[in-house]
């Protein structure tokens, strides 16, 4: 039954949609593709060509920028994965009624301050006049002021703790639909701690898992605040070079072609997991 | 593993230790911004000097000691022009992205059209794709936009100039998937008889729509506002790339800290907390009636 | 003209299925008629037809005389209690009930009234300003009811309202239900797969199977008078015997029975040939057990004892006619002898308590 009515009100509602995405998202990174293959070569000239890439990949500090923010990432979301589990685990199925909402209220808590305040909190506490090197002097341990910032541990440390909240609570939602008779069936049935959990909550927990790790992956690979205030002189960030491109040097067009390079990381990364996960993107996200 | 299941006493310990660490790794970094808001002195570090609330009310005249006057954040016109940028953005962010979540959330959960799998991936697409990558291609795209047309044509297209409708239009880029998942997930469990009861007592589609399903989506449409505004207001790295001469508060701040740090940025960040926490509160209560 | 509801050659399919194929009613004014039918029978699309949720392939609808085809739902005077009851949970008790009302312009004092009215006819006096969600599932049913019922529509049409109540709730509902009807004297039309709930509350009950009306009658009729073998089946416990006819002698066919049996059954309609299978229907409480106390006239069936279903004033005896099983009523007064299993007895029925139909499928 297509009546023209109905006709009519999907075009109403499929309209804002199409603009959102065409105008919004399509078009704009269609440019910035276009836009990282123009080599300029005078002030109103310019020509097709792939010197930013060429640029990405004969100067070291640019793919090893790339490769370490990659691999740095990756760490981060895997150890955000480990510190989670179990906090998840026990919200979901050790804690009861109102510990357990209010736990999962406590893990909502660093939502209610901007990135740039989490890592203002890690500064005041890690850095040489900060909290931690305070009270290390005070007991005695250290004899002079110790510096905890700017180093990559610093970096790792506040890039967990900015995605712990996005891994916790798809973990928390999956495990708690999860019926424990599969657990008590998984231990009657002859299973040990290690089997049950790798052959019976891990699969079933497994939507949650990949969905936390994407978000995670995906902000920590995009983050730039925590890298930039926390991180030393050697640890740059990709993000950052973006951001220099475009800001600092006006320089669009190699702004554009890292912008390219890092989205295709992202999907690259991002495809990859969901393909050895077994998992789709509309499964895991919507 | 489960409450079933026995286990060790050691392991129970172990396990509370970890929960314990666990809530205070995320706890102190916000307590210790918090309170470094009140310490009278003019760097956040320790020692404790004693409690004061200059670091909001003073206002910038010279203390009686003769010491350079301290200014809060009250007195602050920048750091206060840029939280009202902020609420402003936030405003209109929230306000197109909960519209927009409405529109979309009835598209796919209510109709049926070719294309829909398709078109729902797209949807999806802004979640992974990283914020700054957002914000450049907007800004390449309309600012470039507005520079062709200036070369060509010589007419200047300010709106696509940096600026607040260049920020506002990228956070509605990944703010309306967020809110689209949230509005569609409760839509999700509407019983669409519920509409046709409607019908069958004399209502018109239109009235059936604003008395029956409206009332319905209420707490996720709340929900998915908080989330956009706190979302809006909190975000920084698609922001940066967009903004112009009028900063928002997260940019603002950020230049403040790279000058150094002053407990005045600790005041704006308890009063960033203790605003989200209120809108996340009321947010909350209202759901919960 | 005194029908409420009259269709004719209602149709509707779904790509080469049918749903509602050709089907015709008449519902006098003040009728409790009921649908009765396995799911999957067109129940619900025939009264989403009526409702006016769907529209007829081919057809008429028309209500006290009224062509409604092309009015919309929201414009026919019929109202509707929904499977799940559809009650608004964002509004209390008393806006629910209003929600009708006030589309039709009525003022609020006016509301009011007409709510703590209808709230008092259906047993709930007072209970405006609860929420839907705390009122039990008796309640919830009778404040759909009151929903509809407040506007006095021409038909109200129900869609297996008591399905989710619990067994004893059930009963209990059914009997209210006739009430209510019968004082509201409103025209319902009730549709259901549970043959209790048509059998006590109608006055009418339509057997409906792919997408057709096998049979429409009262109840009793329906169950000593059944006009289909599905009907036979369907409409309470049946045994169903089959042979081969060997000759019709004024309205009583005679069936030679797989097992050699030679007995005698009723044959309502239909064209028959002797020498085809049949079908013979007879009901468990007609079936009469001991064997020596054969009567004239009596067809009587060899079976063999499996076992006694113990279940009070429905206990029944299984057995063994041959491959089949045969159900028997045990009466609980004394008066059936023991029946240890494995012994042979024999099963005894007036032919003309018996019905007799032309096998389904040769």
């Amino acid at each position: 039954m297509k009546s023209s009515a109905s006709r009519l009100s999907l075009w109403l509602l499929l309209t804002p949609f199409l603009l959102w995405i065409v105008l919004l998202v399509l078009l704009p990174h269609l440019q910035m593709v276009r836009v990282s293959f123009q080599v300029r070569e005078s002030w109103d000239t310019i020509a097709w060509g792939v010197e930013q890439y060429q640029n990405f990949f004969t100067e070291s500090y640019y793919w090893r920028t790339f490769l370490r923010t990659g691999v740095m990432s990756l760490f981060t979301t895997f150890l955000t994965l480990i510190i989670a589990f179990p906090i998840a685990w026990y919200i979901a199925r050790l804690a009861r009624g109102r510990s357990k909402s209010l736990l999962f209220m406590a893990c909502l808590i660093p939502f209610w301050a901007s990135e740039l305040v989490r890592t203002y909190g890690w500064m005041i506490l890690l850095r040489e006049s900060g909290l931690f090197s305070s009270w290390l002097q005070a007991l005695g341990w250290v004899d002079g002021p110790v510096e905890m910032l700017y180093n990559d541990v610093a970096v790792i440390i506040g890039l967990v703790y900015n995605g712990l909240l996005f891994m916790v609570v798809p973990l928390v939602t999956t495990l708690d639909g999860m019926d424990e008779n599969l657990v008590e069936a998984g231990y009657d049935l002859g299973g040990g701690h290690g089997t049950v959990l790798r052959e019976i909550v891990v699969p079933w927990a497994m939507p949650g898992i990949v969905s936390g790790c994407i978000v995670v992956f995906m902000l920590t690979l995009g983050s730039y605040l925590t890298p930039v205030l926390m991180g030393g002189k050697d640890s740059a960030w990709f993000t950052e070079q973006i951001f220099t491109q475009f800001i600092t040097r006006f320089n669009w067009e190699q702004g554009a072609a890292l912008g390219v390079l890092l989205l295709v990381l992202s999907s690259v990364i991002v495809w990859m997991g969901l393909k050895i996960s077994g998992q789709s993107l509309r499964k895991v996200m919507g | 593993m489960i409450r079933s299941v026995p286990r060790s006493r050691l392991f129970d310990a172990l396990y509370m230790v970890y929960l314990v660490a666990f809530f205070v790794y995320l706890a102190l970094p916000l307590l210790v911004t918090a309170v470094f808001a009140f310490n009278d002195a003019p760097f956040p570090s320790l020692p404790w000097q004693g409690f004061t609330l200059d670091w909001y009310f003073a206002d910038g005249s010279a203390s009686a000691d003769g010491s350079a006057g301290r200014t809060g954040l009250f007195h602050d016109d920048g750091l206060l022009a840029a939280l009202w940028v902020s609420a402003k953005i936030a405003f209109w962010v929230t306000l197109v992205s909960v519209c927009l979540g409405c529109v979309n959330a009835v598209l796919f959960e209510r109709l049926h059209f070719r294309g829909k799998e398709f078109l729902y991936l797209l949807m999806l697409l802004p979640l992974v794709i990283p914020g700054v990558i957002l914000g450049v291609s907007i800004l390449v795209f309309y600012s470039g936009m507005a520079n062709d047309v200036s070369a060509a044509w010589g007419i200047e297209l300010d709106l696509f100039r940096p600026g607040m409708t260049l920020v506002v239009m990228g956070q509605v880029t990944f703010i309306a998937t967020l809110s689209t998942l949230v509005i569609a997930a409760r839509l999700r469990k509407f019983d669409p008889q519920l509409e046709e009861a409607a019908l069958n007592l004399g209502a018109t589609p239109l009235v059936a729509w604003f008395t029956v399903t409206l009332p319905w989506l209420m707490p996720s449409i709340f929900g998915a506002a908080a989330m956009a505004f706190l979302m809006s207001f909190e975000n920084f790295n698609t922001t940066v790339m967009l903004t112009g001469s009028d900063t928002p508060l997260t940019v603002a701040l950020f230049n403040r800290l790279r000058e150094g740090s002053t407990p005045v940025l600790n005041a704006v960040a308890l009063l960033l907390m203790v605003g989200s926490a209120l809108l996340a509160a009321l947010v909350m209560g209202r759901s919960n009636k | 003209m005194d029908s409420d509801l009259f269709c004719e050659g209602l149709v509707r399919r779904f790509g080469a299925n049918a749903a509602v194929d050709h089907i015709s009613l008449d519902v006098p004014a003040g009728t409790f008629f009921s649908i009765l039918g396995p799911s999957g029978c067109g129940k619900t699309t025939l009264l989403r037809l009526l409702a006016g949720f769907d529209k007829p392939d081919e057809g008429e609808i028309h209500i006290r005389g009224q062509r409604m085809n092309d009015v919309p739902p929201n414009r026919r005077p019929v109202n509707m209690v929904f499977q799940h009851l559809a009650l608004f949970p964002t509004m209390s008790v008393g806006d629910n009930i209003g929600y009708g009302l006030k589309r039709r312009k009525v003022t609020l004092a006016e509301r009011r009234k007409r709510i703590a009215r209808v709230l008092e006819q259906v047993g709930l006096p007072g209970l405006e300003n609860r929420d839907p969600q705390e009122l039990s599932g008796g309640q919830r049913q009778r404040v759909a009811l009151a929903r509809c019922l407040v506007l006095e529509p021409t038909l109200l049409l129900l869609d297996e309202p008591l399905g989710a109540l619990d067994l004893k709730l059930r009963e209990q509902m059914k009997v209210e239900l006739k009430h209510l009807q019968k004082q509201f004297g409103t025209t319902f039309v009730y549709i259901t797969h549970d043959q209790s709930e048509a059998m006590v509350m109608s006055d009418r009950v339509a057997v409906m199977r792919d997408g057709r009306f096998d049979q429409v009658a009262p109840p009793e009729e329906l169950y000593r008078e059944p006009a289909t073998p599905f009907v036979a089946g369907f409409v309470g416990d049946n045994n169903r015997l089959s042979g081969a006819l060997v000759a019709i002698r004024d309205n009583l066919a005679e069936i030679r029975l797989d097992d050699g049996a030679l007995v005698q059954g009723r044959v309502v309609a239909g064209e028959l040939e002797i020498g085809q299978r049949a079908e013979l229907f007879i009901r468990p409480e007609s079936l009469v057990l001991s064997a020596d106390r054969v009567g004239p006239g009596l067809s009587v069936m060899e079976a063999k004892v499996r076992t006694t279903l113990f279940d009070g004033a429905n206990s029944r005896l299984e057995a063994e006619n041959g491959s089949r099983l045969v159900y028997a009523r045990l009466p609980q007064d004394g008066s059936a002898p023991r029946l240890p299993p494995g012994s042979a007895i024999g099963l005894a029925w007036d032919p003309a308590l018996a019905r007799v139909f032309g096998a389904e499928n040769p």
